[in-house]
């Protein structure tokens, strides 16, 4: 390789000499003399050498096949994120320089379209919860649970947080964590038959409480009774957890007494890219406005009287004021949250409704169906829109890895977060598992039950396709 | 097309009964009352009632109202906007990248979790600190992350304590983090050359102190030579020393946090590695620690056991949990992957090289007669990646301010750099021009701050009424924040005209 090293890179020799001499260094070692000779590295990066794009390509190519995806077998995985469709035109529209390469929106005359996406974002997160107020997205589901912790504790300064066994097992531990820095106390409520145990719940809040916490369908599926579980939250801060595809039929945190409303972005058109990136979303009232986390865009005109958007109530932001701000975001997730516009705007009113009933339908016959086998039990019979969790009669993760034999993946092994529910299973459907594939899902379950039974071993299920 | 139709958002565009997308059949029997009526929402979201053509086309419409990377120089300082290659956009959207459920079991999803520790791998060595989590979903994530991973060091031995300490020109995170983690934030001042006043940080260093945030080179785009003095005030008494890697892009493969003495250290992969900004995300912020705070470091951790294999490490018992839900931003891990691998080891140093001969150039062409006079250089040192003029002089004596200067630049197509920032310096300008871009660029890009300044000595109303040419001009960004409209009001009556 010659003088320049990447394609990346612009300077040649040439440029290099000439713009020295515009510096009057005598090379670019002479740019780095302050730093002190004991502490350069000295030697190269101890790192495989560069390659090219088809070379890199080809690698990355390879470690991707060594992955088991969504396309590669029939998967009922979920637990907060959901393989469903994404249409093309999030992928175009999300992969336009326009979109893709800018920074976050500070020169608002050239900012115009983010902006503006980030205004419509706000008003379908708004209708979605049915709460007034929402930002332009937060990095993911639990820690936007965990920034809505904090406005409480900047609304009413209390240290203790009340929280539902339901809430994301993920979620509960980001809490946690950030409970850490904010001193405060995390009190996990247990569940009753799949829902959060309403007694305990109001026997857990006092005056001391600063958030009760709740999540609706919760993770094991169970959609939570919001108006009674925020209505026992006296003046504590009633902060709910989401699924926004649920909200299309579920009643919104905002005509059930919820404060603030978070969520997954995922499922509104985010890839899963095994996990993130997606977005976390943020609703809450106007009570609460100038506590809310991050950017938010707002409608102003400028100097011609010409409608635009800005970010606004930036007095709340770091940048801005720093140690007393809201919260540290800076960096959000504006792409993604971009994504959720688009694909709630694709969906359209009717879609949303449409789509949370096929999920609501389809969920309920497979777990008809699936309870109906021999050594499978409902973990609990409250009702559920898009994921249910069931008990086996046997080692679930022996039963998985049997059903990935046969290229399903029956769902999430409960065991793997709560180790009281070792032989759950949490199956998850969206509009991509039809009517078919949970009788095939049933089939091979029975099957798998039944060799289990026998005592048959399974064969070892790959990793490669 | 009127002025007003080019700004109308999806929600004052369609129709009743409108739509883009269509439900599959339903292939199952109808029930009546799964879902009790009081749980039943009563009537739907007002969402947007659109065809897909008319979809499509108001967003293509909106994108086209933003200025972006690919369509010209974006020196934005300490956000080192360097050029986004597409190959890695092609290769984060494979499917068993994109479509990979997070909760695939593990071994299952070996091809992510071995490029996450491979990954891992690179981001140590680049540091100098020897174990990573790419958990954090930003810089300020990272932050928070490095923070709490202190407080529970301390903690874990038995300590308590209440402070942290912030250089004043510290980027804004920093003391909103510190707040987050529990502690109070001391400021410590700056010297004569814009370095840490190491007798300032002397003074505040005590017991109470938990850790010292700094970035190196500092936002004044300056390498701290006092680092390892800074080092030991620091360890001398118990606390960490946290590095913001906001401006690693200086010193790849130069010289490392670790062997300057920083305990924590994070990573912008938007900004050192490629990420597109996206408009203001995703992005992700992954830490990298020494050995004494490794053990508190966030779960999962990827591990690699006897036989090769890859395994997701939950059970650990002095961990701080989790600050997020699964792996972390995977698919920016793709893409950062994907450019370590691209440039390999004399690839990444080449591009501090470039990125701070490109900045130190450009310095030198803005020191020109016509510019130097009224945009001074803050600390008249060679700089590293970027560097801070001042805009005083242009304010004093020809009556435009730094703003007036951003603002006209819109019109030349040039993205302005950083505004405002470090708070230290008056009217700043914090310019970062990157490796990726080219001498002519930048040779243009100084052209084009001589001619405002010397429209403005002519006529400096130009630049105080500039945007021109731009989807909008100046935005009253007072009345937005006075009388806040935050959402599209849905009843059309109320849709102001």
């Amino acid at each position: 390789m010659g003088g320049v090293v990447s394609g990346y890179t612009s300077a040649t020799d040439a440029d290099r000499r000439a713009m020295l001499e515009a510096i009057g260094a005598d090379s670019i070692e002479a740019l780095f003399a302050d730093i002190p000779r004991a502490l350069r590295l000295g030697r190269p990066l101890d790192l495989p050498a560069g390659a090219t794009q088809q070379e890199v390509e080809a690698e990355l190519r390879a470690l991707a096949a060594a992955n088991v995806s969504t396309e590669d077998e029939l998967s009922f995985l979920g637990g907060g994120m959901y393989d469903h469709y994404v249409p093309a035109l999030i992928d175009m529209l999300t992969s336009r320089s326009e979109l893709l390469t800018p920074y976050t929106p500070y020169q608002p005359e050239v900012s115009q379209g983010s902006l503006q996406a980030m205004f419509e974002y706000q008003t379908a997160i708004s209708e979605l919860t049915g709460l007034p107020v929402a930002n332009a997205s937060v990095y993911d589901g639990p820690s936007a649970l965990a920034s809505a912790a904090y406005l409480a504790k900047l609304a009413n300064g209390r240290r203790r947080l009340v929280v539902s066994a339901g809430v994301h097992p993920h979620a509960i531990e980001t809490l946690r964590a950030y409970a850490r820095g904010l001193g405060s106390e995390v009190v996990v409520v247990p569940l009753a038959n799949g829902v959060t145990d309403l007694d305990a719940w109001c026997a857990a809040i006092d005056a001391e409480t600063s958030g009760v916490v709740f999540q609706s369908p919760n993770f094991f599926g169970a959609v939570e009774d919001a108006a009674a579980l925020a209505g026992a939250s006296g003046d504590a801060v009633a902060i709910g957890s989401y699924d926004p595809i649920a909200l299309g039929i579920v009643t919104p945190p905002g005509e059930c007494g919820v404060d603030v409303c978070v969520g997954e972005g995922q499922p509104l058109g985010n890839r899963l890219d095994f996990g993130g990136p997606s977005f976390g979303f943020f609703a809450a009232t106007q009570e609460h406005l100038r506590r809310m986390p991050g950017r938010i865009a707002g409608e102003t005109v400028d100097v011609d009287g010409k409608r635009g958007f800005v970010l606004t109530l930036q007095t709340r932001e770091q940048h801005i004021r720093r140690e007393k701000a809201t919260s540290n975001i800076c960096t959000a997730q504006a792409l993604n949250a971009l994504a959720g516009v688009v694909y709630l705007s694709w969906l359209g009113r009717d879609g949303l409704v449409e789509l949370a009933e096929t999920l609501l339908q389809r969920t309920h016959y497979a777990r008809e169906t699936l309870c109906a086998i021999d050594g499978v039990t409902p973990l609990h019979d409250a009702p559920v829109v898009r994921e249910f969790a069931v008990r086996l009669d046997a080692d679930v993760e022996r039963v998985v890895e049997r059903l990935a034999r046969e290229r399903i993946n029956p769902g999430y092994r409960l065991g793997r977060a709560c180790p009281e529910h070792a032989d759950g299973l949490l199956v998850a459907i969206t509009e991509q598992r039809s009517r078919a594939d949970v009788d095939r899902l049933a089939e091979a379950l029975e099957r798998a039950l039944a060799s289990e039974r026998a005592g048959a071993a399974p064969a070892a299920a790959g990793g490669t396709r | 097309m009127s002025a007003r139709d080019d700004a109308l958002t999806i929600f004052e565009r369609g129709s009743a009964g409108r739509r883009a997308w269509v439900a599959p059949p339903l292939d199952v029997p109808r029930v009546e009352g799964l879902l009790p009526a009081h749980l039943r929402r009563a009537r739907p979201a007002r969402l947007p009632e659109v065809s897909e053509p008319e979809l499509v086309r108001h967003y293509v419409r909106l994108s086209k109202r933003n200025f972006d990377l690919d369509s010209g120089f974006y020196p934005l300082g300490s956000c080192t906007m360097k050029h986004n290659p597409r190959l890695h956009e092609r290769v984060a959207a494979f499917a068993g990248n994109a479509r990979l459920h997070p909760l695939q079991e593990p071994r299952r999803a070996q091809g992510a979790l071995q490029l996450m520790w491979k990954l891992e791998r690179a981001l140590a060595e680049i540091s100098g600190l020897p174990h990573v989590s790419l958990q954090p979903s930003a810089g300020s994530h990272g932050e928070l992350a490095g923070v709490l991973l202190t407080r529970a060091y301390h903690e874990d031995r038995g300590e308590r304590r209440t402070k942290v300490l912030t250089p004043d020109t510290a980027h804004g995170t920093n003391p909103a983090t510190v707040t987050m983690a529990g502690y109070e934030v001391v400021k410590v001042g700056t010297n004569a050359d814009g370095g840490v006043d190491v007798d300032d940080l002397r003074a505040k260093a005590d017991e109470q102190v938990a850790c010292l945030m700094l970035t190196n080179p500092s936002t004044l785009g300056l390498f701290d030579a006092s680092i390892a003095e800074i080092a030991e005030i620091v360890h001398g008494v118990g606390a960490t020393l946290y590095y913001d890697g906001a401006n690693l892009n200086a010193i790849m493969g130069i010289t490392r946090p670790g062997d300057m003495g920083f305990d924590i250290v994070h990573f912008n992969l938007h900004k050192s590695f490629t990420q597109p900004h996206g408009g203001g995300g995703p992005g992700a912020g992954p830490i990298a620690v020494s050995e004494r705070i490794e053990p508190y470091l966030m779960t999962p951790r990827v591990v690699r056991t006897a036989d090769g294999s890859f395994e997701l490490d939950e059970e650990r018992p002095k961990s701080i949990g989790k600050l997020r839900g699964f792996q972390g931003n995977y698919g920016v891990f793709v893409r950062s992957y994907a450019y370590i691998r691209s440039l390999g080891a004399e690839g990444l140093r080449e591009a501090s090289e470039v990125a701070v001969l490109n900045a130190n150039y450009l310095l030198a062409l803005l020191k020109r007669a016509g510019v130097a006079e009224y945009l001074p250089v803050a600390y008249d040192r060679v700089c590293m990646h970027e560097f801070v003029l001042s805009g005083a002089p242009m304010k004093r004596e020809l009556g435009i301010r730094t703003l007036d200067l951003a603002k006209r630049l819109l019109d030349f197509g040039v993205h302005p750099p950083t505004v405002y920032f470090p708070l230290l310096v008056e009217e700043a300008l914090l310019i970062e021009p990157t490796e990726t871009e080219t001498k002519e660029t930048l040779d243009r890009f100084a052209e084009v701050v001589a001619e405002i300044l010397r429209e403005a000595t002519q006529d400096p109303e130009i630049a105080r009424q500039a945007p021109y040419s731009t989807p909008v001009r100046r935005l009253d960004e007072a009345r937005a924040a006075k009388q806040p409209v935050i959402r599209q009001p849905l009843d059309h009556e109320d849709v102001p005209a």
